[in-house]
C-alpha cells in the first residue's frame, strides 16, 4: 500500500492498516494483543523514566524527563510539558540500558509514546483507544520503510526521528477523529520539516541530542497534527515526500550517519566528551 | 516487515540496530553453533566498529552468544556473565568489504572444536540479515525458522531437502545454496514458515550426502518470556 493509497481510503487509516494485512481472525487478535502489550511497555517506560534520576552509561543524560516533569509550568501549557517529559522519560530509560520499545527505532523510542501517551493523559483518553493509532503508526512507518532503510547509519536521523515524528502524527491525528486523508497528510507535514535531520550523536552515544531530540519531535508531531486536523495538507504528495527524504539520506556524507563524525559530535566538546567516555 | 517489528521490539536500549539487531546476529550464530561456546570473536565493521562501545553493541553480542534475546535485562551485566561461565571474547575491526555500515563478522568456537563464522548487517529496527555462513554466500534473516544444511555438492541434494520440505507440508520462504567448488562442500539455507519435524530431520540428517544439519528458530520474536531464552541459556556454557 502507498501513502495515496491510505490517504483515500474511508473511515479510518488504521482500519485501512488492518484490512491490508490480510490477516485472518486469530491473527489480527495476535496483532492487536500485541500492541496493547507494546502500550503497556511504553507506558511502563515512561513510568520508570519520570520517577528516574540515575545517570546514564556516560553521565551525559538520566535527570531531564524528572526534572522537566518537576518543574514549574511557567508557560502555562501542561500538554507541551507533558509530552517533552514522556518522550525524554523513554529515551533515558533507554541511555540507562532499560527495557523500551522500539518505535521504529530505539533511538527514536520516545516520539510515539510521548505525543500519543502525552496527548490522551492530557485528555483524559483511556488507553485502550490509543491501540488503533498505534496501529496507524505502525502501517506509516512499514510504508515508509519500503523506500528506505530506517536507521540513522542509511538515512540520517530525518530516517528514524523522521518516520517516528510522522508515524506519532498520523497516530494523534486519527486519535482526535481525523480520516484517513488527515491522519497521512500529518505525517507527510512532520517528514517534510524534519528533512535534512543529521544523525549526529556524541561519542555515539544514543543521548546527546538524542534525548532532547526526542522531545522536540514528539512535539513536532502534535503540531503537525494540529494542523492536519483543521484540514491543512501537504502540497507535495505524501508519498513524495518520503522519495525526498530517502533522497537526501543518500546524500549525507558517512560522518553524519552515526558514526559520531560530524555535526554536534564533532564539535570540540562533543570530541572532549567521547575521548574521555573512550578512556 | 511486520507491524510489530515496526512499533517493537520491546528491547533493552539504547539502540535498535546497534544493540537489538547485534543481539538478534550473535543469537543466531549461537543457535548456528547448536553448542555452547567458548570463545567467540567479534570482527566490526563501519559503523558497528565506530560506535560499538556507544550502543552497547559489546554488550549486546556477548548476550546474545550467551543466547539472551535483546529484551533481556541481562544484557547490561553479559560482560560478566560471560566472563563467570568461561566464554573468552575477542573484538577487533574488520572491513567486511561492500556491505550494510552495521556489520559483524562473528567466529564462535566450541569446547570440542566446533566452529561457526556467521557475517551479518543490522538493517535497522532491530532487523537483521546473515549473508554468509561459514564462508558460503547464504542469506536468511531470522524472521522464520530456518534450517542450514552443510552437504557435499552432489546432484539432486537441492531437490531432495525440498521435496522432504513439501512432504512435511511446510512452505519455504527463500532458499540459498552456495559451493565451494563444482563437487565440493555446500550449504544451503531454507527460511521455512514452521520448524520441520522430527522424522523429516532426522530422514534429511542421514541422507548420504548431508554433513551436518541445524535448526535455528526464528528469532525476531524471541523475548525473555519465551521459551527460546529458557531453551538457549540452559545450554549456556557452563
Ligand atoms: S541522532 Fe542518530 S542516534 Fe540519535 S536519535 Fe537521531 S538517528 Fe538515532
Amino acid at each position: 500500500m502507498t501513502l495515496a493509497e491510505l490517504a483515500a481510503a474511508k473511515g479510518l487509516a488504521s482500519d485501512a492498516v488492518l484490512a491490508d494485512q490480510g490477516l485472518d481472525d486469530a491473527e489480527r487478535a495476535a496483532l492487536l494483543a500485541g500492541m496493547r502489550e507494546r502500550l503497556r511497555e511504553m507506558r511502563a517506560s515512561i513510568d520508570r523514566g519520570l520517577a528516574s534520576d540515575a545517570p546514564s552509561r556516560t553521565g551525559m543524560v538520566g535527570w531531564n524527563a524528572k526534572g522537566l516533569w518537576q518543574a514549574d509550568d511557567l508557560l502555562q501549557t501542561p500538554l507541551l510539558k507533558r509530552v517533552q517529559a514522556y518522550a525524554m522519560a523513554v529515551n533515558e530509560e533507554n541511555a540507562r540500558m532499560g527495557r523500551i520499545v522500539a518505535a521504529p527505532t530505539a533511538g527514536s523510542a520516545g516520539t510515539v509514546p510521548g505525543a500519543l501517551l502525552g496527548v490522551g493523559d492530557h485528555l483524559g483518553i483511556d488507553d485502550e483507544r490509543l491501540v488503533a493509532p498505534l496501529v496507524l503508526a505502525a502501517g506509516i512507518g512499514a510504508i515508509i520503510s519500503k523506500t528506505m532503510f530506517i536507521a540513522g547509519s542509511t538515512g540520517g536521523c530525518q530516517a528514524e526521528i523522521g518516520s517516528s515524528a510522522a508515524m506519532a502524527a498520523a497516530a494523534v491525528t486519527e486519535l482526535l477523529g481525523g480520516d484517513a486523508n488527515a491522519s497521512v497528510h500529518a505525517a507527510a507535514m512532520a517528514l517534510m520539516n524534519t528533512i535534512g535531520l543529521v544523525c549526529d550523536p556524541v561519542g555515539g552515544y544514543v543521548e546527546v541530542p538524542c534525548v532532547s531530540r526526542n522531545a522536540f519531535f514528539a512535539v513536532h508531531a502534535v503540531s503537525s497534527a494540529q494542523l492536519a486536523l483543521a484540514g491543512l495538507t501537504s502540497v507535495i504528495p505524501p508519498d513524495e515526500v518520503v522519495q525526498a527524504m530517502a533522497s537526501v539520506g543518500r546524500l549525507l556524507p558517512p560522518e553524519l550517519r552515526e558514526t559520531g563524525e560530524g555535526g554536534i559530535a564533532a564539535t570540540p566538546t562533543g570530541r572532549r566528551i567521547a575521548l574521555e567516555m573512550a578512556r | 516487515m511486520s507491524l510489530l517489528d515496526v512499533i517493537g521490539p520491546v528491547m533493552v536500549g539504547p539502540s535498535s540496530s546497534h544493540t537489538a539487531g547485534a543481539c538478534r546476529l550473535a543469537l543466531l550464530a549461537r543457535h548456528a553453533l547448536a553448542r555452547p561456546p567458548r570463545e567467540a570473536r567479534f570482527d566490526l565493521h563501519g559503523s558497528f566498529a565506530k560506535t560499538a562501545q556507544g550502543h552497547g553493541t559489546d554488550l549486546a553480542l556477548v548476550a546474545g552468544v550467551l543466547g539472551f534475546p535483546p529484551d533481556d535485562p541481562r544484557i547490561r551485566s553479559a560482560f560478566a556473565i560471560g566472563a563467570e561461565a568461561g566464554l573468552r571474547t575477542t573484538f577487533a575491526t574488520a572491513d567486511l568489504g561492500d556491505v550494510h555500515p552495521n556489520s559483524v563478522r562473528i567466529t564462535l568456537t566450541a569446547d570440542d572444536g566446533a566452529t561457526t563464522r556467521l557475517t551479518g548487517s543490522s538493517l535497522g529496527g532491530g532487523i537483521v540479515r546473515v549473508f554468509a555462513l561459514d564462508g558460503f554466500h547464504i542469506e536468511f534473516g531470522g524472521g522464520s525458522p530456518t534450517l542450514l544444511v552443510r552437504h557435499r555438492d552432489t546432484p539432486g541434494v537441492i531437490a531432495r531437502v525440498a521435496r522432504v520440505i513439501a512432504d512435511d507440508e511446510i512452505n519455504i520462504a527463500t532458499l540459498y545454496s552456495a559451493r565451494q567448488r563444482r563437487g565440493g562442500e555446500a550449504m544451503m539455507s531454507v527460511e521455512i514458515d514452521r520448524p520441520l519435524s522430527e522424522p523429516a530431520s532426522a530422514y534429511l540428517e542421514h541422507l548420504p550426502s548431508v554433513l551436518w544439519l541445524r535448526h535455528l528458530p526464528e528469532v525476531l520474536s524471541a523475548t525473555s518470556d519465551g521459551a527460546h531464552v529458557a531453551a538457549a541459556t540452559a545450554e549456556a556454557p557452563a
